[in-house]
């Protein structure tokens, strides 16, 4: 495995040896943060196109195949009209909160992006209560969602922000519950530790029954945070035309629309993290061979592949599925995935307790 | 028929009866009340199902000729009731005995300027509230100075006013509160994803749960049966491709078969083979079209297209014959237009062999879903009472144990020959309206098996004189489309334009259902039975 943090030692080397160091820890912040937002820009660009051509495979269609080489192209293009195209700024809204929302929609998905783990020693952040942090600031977006469903002053809106605010605050529990059942088998929140662990076997192969359930568990609410179908009201198009995004128009219904996919990639992210080891190869233990070929692929290139790999399951869903009415949503939440989630924690305790894991 | 005459002559001295294609019955309108109850409460006539009620001006006097039928005795009966009164036309609402009768009524009194005594909602329908005159009327004044073209927006109001007659039989105006003023109204629609075209609900909730809706129609309305009357006969044909352009054939096949019964034509085998089997084409295709559309509703985007690539196969056969995709021109008076193309026989046998394949993967992919059961079961049910008084025909009548198929009740065309079950469940909720018109798919694959080998030599059209005249008289047809019973109506003064057609259409009375469907539901649930339902809005409006 190579170490990627070879590289940044070296870049901090290089920028202390003729600058003083606050400016030096300035301009690795600027750095980091410039390079967050190009994977970031790109990352989103890349799922709406996977999106588009995912879908379309489903659809007996063909996708975007006219801008450049099978339609690559395409959501650059996108990126480029939405780019362009007018604010159209309303009348009897509430102006400061409806330039916010976006803005918050985005922050949220921004902060999550410093936690994940993207390679061997590529980590912008991490500390010992990195998936807590994560959880934390994936809450925010919710707030921006129901700034905008409010400020829009559009009943359409606000019944989609609604649904949204019942939606998040529900599933955020299971997505905490499940987690806090995988960090209870690893023994640990920090996000290389927990990657860590899992050098030997992932956890979903390590973790019995309890780490499955919390993986099925995991997907559905990750799903449903991500207001994805067959969980997506909030923004129903049948229903309530596009919900709480309605009235946005130009780069700020972009935001929305690009946190929406990185939101996808960071929930999917987080899977991979939990029960899929990170950036960690796949190793099979007595298979030495096996699980040094395995090593000589990037650290980055595995954590990409399994997170995209997850995408396509939820996007699957997506696209196979229909839409789940409110009442059902919730009694999914509180009545099915809340009390299993319970019992699986107990039960992992007790698997851990009596050592009856891998 | 006879019987009829004589159990109603016994009741009712003032009653005179003239025959027809049904028996008319002719009453003043004080008396029109209690004959619509006998008709409606009399065990042995039992006539529990309003087919229309066509609002007509004879210059000298206003009325309506209503349509009733007995599901019980599958016996029909026509009743005529008229106001010499030309100032304020007012005549006795039947709202409390059909329910369907309150939006019929409305119509009437939009196009006529009828009052109804005791219906509830005596506001217009199609036309603007500022509409000035009622256009069916005969002294109607069509200068374009009286009604321009208005420009600005239309007042909402969440009243609406009543007639009651008092003690003394005095009528009284009467204001009527829609919404409360601290209800929370929403406005679906006239541009909304869901309503399948321009179609408005005002929908009042309480959070998510629907507490009233009212209704707005007219967005695409385009006086249809006023044009009519201005054209010649076989101009009249192309309108209804353009009222439910998803049961063309069906629609211009109903107008045709009226026509002919008033010139009283003999049509060619050939043609009525054809004619059958593009209606049985056609209503896939429409049901094709609802599987894809009511799926998406729901959030399962991929059924559409699962749905329309079948769809497009039929709409392939279609145009090799007819030229055309949507608005086919295919039937006309005494036959149909063209002959067939030479490879409809292959194209149809070919279709005839993928389509069971495919609605066996709809079943694996959308029906058996838990989602979609969950969304669907028990979701906007209608009782088979409501669905008689309502005049919900169609799959959605069939699917609450309603037989009312007019393929097999009155059979038109060939249909009396053929082979094939009338699809009935009892559920009466949307998954049964979807499951009816899956099995409805099939049944009409099994018509096609019987008829593609079966396909007659010889004309395409009969003889029909150039310029085409009715006797004086009325008559009324109905067929059976996708969407249920579409009825038309002639009134001919033996000229050759109408004095008064009339489309009976399907849709209106589904649309007509939707406020009673709806109570205490959810939002979501709104869209599932407006999808469920099927009503497609240029039927609506006409």
């Amino acid at each position: 495995m190579y170490d990627l943090s070879v590289i940044t030692t070296w870049i901090h080397d290089l920028l202390s040896s003729f600058m003083p160091q606050w400016l030096t820890v300035t301009t690795e912040c600027v750095l980091i943060g410039v390079g967050l937002l190009l994977v970031y820009a790109v990352l989103a660009l890349f799922y709406i196109y996977f999106e588009r051509k995912v879908c379309a495979a489903f659809q007996c269609r063909l996708g975007p195949n006219r801008v450049g080489p099978f339609g690559v192209l395409q959501s650059v293009a996108d990126m480029f009209k939405i780019l362009i195209k007018e604010l159209i700024t309303l009348n009897h809204t509430d102006k400061f909160l409806f330039a916010l929302a976006p803005f918050l929609v985005i922050i949220a998905s921004m902060l999550a992006f410093a936690v994940l783990p993207w390679g061997n020693g590529i980590q912008v952040i991490d500390f010992n209560i990195g998936i807590f942090f994560l959880i934390a600031v994936s809450s925010i977006g919710v707030l921006g969602i129901l700034l905008a469903g409010w400020s829009s002053n559009n009943k359409f809106t606000l019944i989609g922000a609604l649904r949204s605010g019942a939606q998040m605050v529900s599933y955020e529990l299971s997505i905490g519950l499940s987690v806090l059942t995988m960090v209870a088998f690893a023994g640990t929140m920090s996000v290389s530790g927990l990657v860590e662990a899992q050098h030997d076997v992932w956890f979903i192969f390590s973790g019995h029954i309890p780490a499955i359930i919390a993986f099925i568990i995991y997907i559905i609410a990750g799903t449903a945070e991500t207001n994805r179908g067959p969980f997506d009201l909030p923004e129903a198009e049948s229903e309530l035309t596009a919900g709480y995004h309605t009235e946005y128009s130009g780069i700020h219904f972009g935001f929305f629309y690009l946190a929406e996919y990185l939101n996808l990639f960071i929930v999917s992210g987080v899977a991979a993290l939990l029960f899929f080891g990170g950036w960690m190869p796949l190793h099979i233990p007595g298979w030495e061979s096996f699980n040094v070929v395995m090593d000589y692929i990037p650290s980055v290139i595995w954590f990409l592949i399994k997170a995209v790999a997850l995408s396509f399951v939820i996007i699957w869903f997506k696209w196979t599925f229909p839409r789940l009415r409110i009442d059902q949503l919730l009694s999914l939440e509180w009545k099915y995935l809340l009390p299993i989630n319970l019992c699986n924690l107990v039960l992992m305790v007790l698997i851990i307790v009596k050592g009856w894991h891998f | 028929m006879a019987n009829i005459q004589e159990t109603i002559a016994k009741q009712f001295a003032e009653a005179a009866f003239t025959e027809g294609d049904q028996l008319l019955v002719n009453i003043p309108d004080a008396k029109w009340h209690d004959l619509a109850r006998f008709l409606k409460e009399t065990p042995e006539l039992s006539f529990d199902y309003l087919v229309a009620i066509v609002g007509m001006d004879w210059t000298d006097e206003f009325g309506c000729i209503y349509y009733l039928t007995s599901t019980k005795y599958n016996t029909h009966i026509s009743v005529r009731v008229a106001t010499a009164d030309r100032e304020n036309p007012m005549l006795h609402s039947v709202t409390d005995l059909w329910a369907v009768a309150g939006i019929y009524e409305r119509e009437v009194y939009d196009f006529f300027g009828i009052v109804f005594i005791g219906n509830p909602d005596m506001r217009r329908l199609f036309l603007r509230n500022d509409w000035v005159g009622f256009p069916f009327r005969k002294d109607y004044d069509t200068d374009p100075e009286v009604n321009p073209v208005r420009l600005d927006h239309e007042a909402v109001e969440d009243t609406t006013v009543t007639y009651v007659e008092d003690e003394t039989g005095k009528v009284v105006k009467k204001d009527v509160t829609i919404f409360e003023p601290d209800d929370f109204v929403v406005n679906i629609g006239p541009q909304h994803p869901a309503t399948h075209g321009v179609l408005r609900l005002r929908t009042a909730v309480d959070g998510e749960t629907i507490k009233k809706i009212d209704l707005y129609l007219g967005y695409i309305h385009r006086g249809i049966e006023k044009l009519c009357e201005g054209l010649g006969y076989p101009q009249t044909l192309h309108f209804t491709d353009r009222l439910d352009y998803l049961s063309a054939m069906n629609n211009r096949h109903c107008l045709c078969l009226c026509i002919e019964k008033a010139l009283g034509l003999e049509v060619p085998r050939r043609a009525q083979v054809i004619r059958v089997m593009m209606d049985e084409l056609m209503r896939i295709s429409s049901h094709l079209l609802f599987i894809g559309t009511f799926c998406m509703d729901l959030g399962a985007t991929t059924m559409l297209f699962y749905a329309l690539r079948e769809r497009e196969t039929i709409l392939d056969i279609l145009e090799k014959t007819c030229g055309a995709r949507m608005t086919f021109n295919y039937n006309c008076i005494g036959g149909v237009i063209a002959d067939l193309d030479e490879n409809f026989v292959a194209d149809v046998k070919k279709f005839i062999e993928i389509m069971p394949k495919a609605i066996k993967e709809y079943n694996k992919i959308f029906t058996g879903n838990v989602i979609a059961h969950n969304r669907m079961d028990g979701v906007g049910v209608l009782s088979k009472e409501d669905a008689v008084s309502y005049g919900v025909t169609g799959p959605s009548g069939r699917a609450s144990g309603w037989a009312c198929d007019t393929r097999k009740t009155n059979p038109y065309g060939i249909y009396s020959e053929l082979e094939f079950d009338e699809i009935v469940r009892t559920e009466g909720d949307s998954m049964a309206r979807y499951k009816v018109r899956i099995a409805e798919i099939e049944q009409s694959v099994r018509i096609l098996e019987q008829l593609v080998d079966n396909i007659p030599d010889g004309e395409i059209c009969a003889k029909v004189p150039k310029i085409v005249k009715l006797p004086e008289g009325h008559w009324f047809q109905q067929v059976e489309t996708a969407r249920g019973a579409f009825g038309v109506f002639i009134e001919s003064k033996g000229g050759t334009s109408p004095t008064r057609m009339k489309f009976n259409s399907p849709g209106f009375c589904l649309a007509g259902a939707i406020d009673h469907l709806t109570r205490g539901a959810k939002i979501a649930d709104l869209i599932t039975i407006g999808g469920s339902l099927d009503y497609v809005v240029p039927d609506i409006d006409r």
